[in-house]
């Protein structure tokens, strides 16, 4: 009986595997995104000498529920002016591309289960790093979208703003990553983490990562960074207009964002999924992994508290004129190393 | 298996396309133009050019309409504004977009009527991957790349100068 229904999904078998990790991935995201919340509330306390949230449950635990309780139920206005279909379809861009970049990433080393060797990503294809590239390029057009259908100028502004500073930031972003790519030699981010085995790029590639943990921090459009959202200047940017769960959608994308730029950089210079001293297997290789993640999400938060936000012409010249020219040479050398 | 995904998507970026010269609204044909080039990245995809697909992505979907939506956000463009008003009225355009029409049409069913298609040779394993892409780009067509390089380099370099002598004014 049992034999029989195995025999017949056979066929389907990766189909049903690669459904099934695609909505776990899927869930996990979203779920991480309130824990998220609370995280970066309560540390933000802490750095700033105060409680942060501590009414509801335990440690404040339960404050992101009620709020993404308070988010769901609260009215969603529309100005009249307002592009309708653009307006309501920026918010499902900015989730959906956030989402999806996580599709490539891998969590940890492939394992065996009933018989099948499962691979922890949901595709591993030949150009991974490139399609997380993409994916996120096209996630600025959920914010440009957002600033345009909005009809209003403090969007405008927050829009092209956001635009602008995630092309410029692109591109210091793409080329750090291109000095990994020229010492593995690959696209794939899974071979990356493997020729790391013996020691982390982060030793050998010290500038580059430090290059490409700015950028990354530009490119999630985070504090010092923020400038799309520059509460004084702007109230909030793209999403000024936006209320209830459209207004907490792009917050989920950037916090996804976030997560998935921190796995990127746990990839490429953190070694991934390799724990080094400690014993390896796919368990401790996933602890590994989300301890690297985590750590760098606890730094995203640190970098929040510690620095002001910086002018905005002064965030293109430090972009094109100081990181570019760096990223560039540091490219030329990488390249020039290799070759010898 | 490929047919079935590539039919329906075929069919949207059919009409994709004719949405980008139909619609009203700058945004609308702009948006139009980003979907059928995602499309184009899966029908390449379906190809097994995953590279190519993923390029075809970051540049065209990615970079080049970002410009094209900067531009509409810099200038404000409506909808209802009288400025996009160049479809009607302009007989010179309206004729040589046709005669170009034609002679597009015409050049496809030149190729496609010639019996070449009807037993179409199947693509390589290595067609659109990076190591190819990369291989090709640099014996084959290097002198074209290094040429399509050099006047690229050149326009940006004129547009800086152009666009800075305006503002020294």
């Amino acid at each position: 009986m049992i034999d029989d229904i195995v025999h017949f999904f056979e066929p389907y078998i990766y189909l049903i595997v690669g459904g099934v990790k695609a909505i776990i991935i899927a869930v996990a995201l979203t779920a991480v995104v309130p824990g998220l919340v609370w995280l970066e509330r309560r540390l933000m306390g802490r750095f700033q000498v105060r409680l942060g949230p501590n009414r509801v449950g335990p440690f404040g635990l339960g404050q992101p529920i009620s709020d993404s309780i308070k988010l769901l139920f609260k009215e969603s206005i529309i100005q009249s002016s307002a592009d309708k279909f653009l307006f309501h379809l920026a918010p499902a861009i900015v989730v959906f591309t956030a989402i999806l970049s996580f599709a490539v990433i891998p969590i940890t080393q492939p394992f065996e289960i009933f018989g099948q060797t499962i691979g922890p990503w949901i595709a591993n294809i030949d150009s991974g790093i490139l399609f997380i590239f993409a994916i996120s390029g096209m996630g600025i057009y959920g914010k440009v979208i957002a600033g345009l259908s909005s009809n209003s100028k403090y969007s405008l502004m927050g829009g092209l703003r956001s635009s602008a500073q995630m092309i410029s930031y692109e591109l210091t972003l793409g080329i750090a990553a291109l000095s990994i790519i020229v010492m593995t030699g690959s696209l794939n981010l899974v071979d990356m983490v493997k020729s790391q085995e013996a020691v982390p790029f982060i030793l050998v590639q010290p500038l580059a990562f430090l290059l490409f943990f700015i950028a990354g921090v530009a490119e999630t459009n985070r504090a010092p960074f923020d400038l799309p959202e520059a509460e004084q200047e702007l109230v909030a940017g793209f999403h000024t207009e936006y209320t209830g769960m459209k207004f907490a959608m792009f917050f989920m994308g950037e916090y996804i964002n976030m997560v998935t730029m921190s796995s990127l950089v746990t990839l490429l210079f953190l070694g991934g999924w390799n724990t080094y001293i400690l014993p390896q297997n796919a368990l401790t290789g996933f602890l590994a992994f989300a301890f690297k993640v985590l750590f760098l999400l606890c730094f995203f938060i640190w970098l929040r508290s510690t620095f002001p936000r910086i002018r905005y012409d002064r965030l293109m010249t430090f972009g094109w004129k100081f990181l570019l020219p760096i990223a560039i040479f540091n490219l030329l050398l990488t390249s020039a190393l290799k070759v010898l | 298996m490929e047919l079935l995904i590539f039919y329906p998507i075929g069919t949207l970026c059919v009409f994709l396309a004719l949405g980008v010269v139909l619609n009203k609204s700058p945004i609308g044909s702009a948006m139009c133009l980003i979907g059928m080039m995602l499309g184009l990245a899966a029908v390449f995809a379906i190809q097994h050019a995953h590279f190519i697909a993923i390029l075809q992505v970051i540049i065209y979907a990615g970079a080049i309409m970002v410009l094209f939506m900067f531009v509409i956000m810099l200038l404000n463009l409506k909808g209802d504004d009288t400025v996009w008003k160049t479809r009607e009225g302009n007989t010179l355009l309206t004729g040589l977009g046709a005669v170009l029409v034609v002679g597009i049409l015409y050049k496809m069913t030149e190729i496609t009527g010639g019996g070449e298609f009807d037993s179409p040779t199947p693509i390589q394993e290595t067609f659109g991957t990076t190591v190819k892409v990369g291989t090709t780009l640099f014996t084959d067509f290097v002198l074209p790349f290094e040429v399509a390089s050099i006047l690229l380099l050149a326009a940006m370099i004129g547009a800086v100068v152009l666009a800075k002598s305006k503002m020294d004014d």
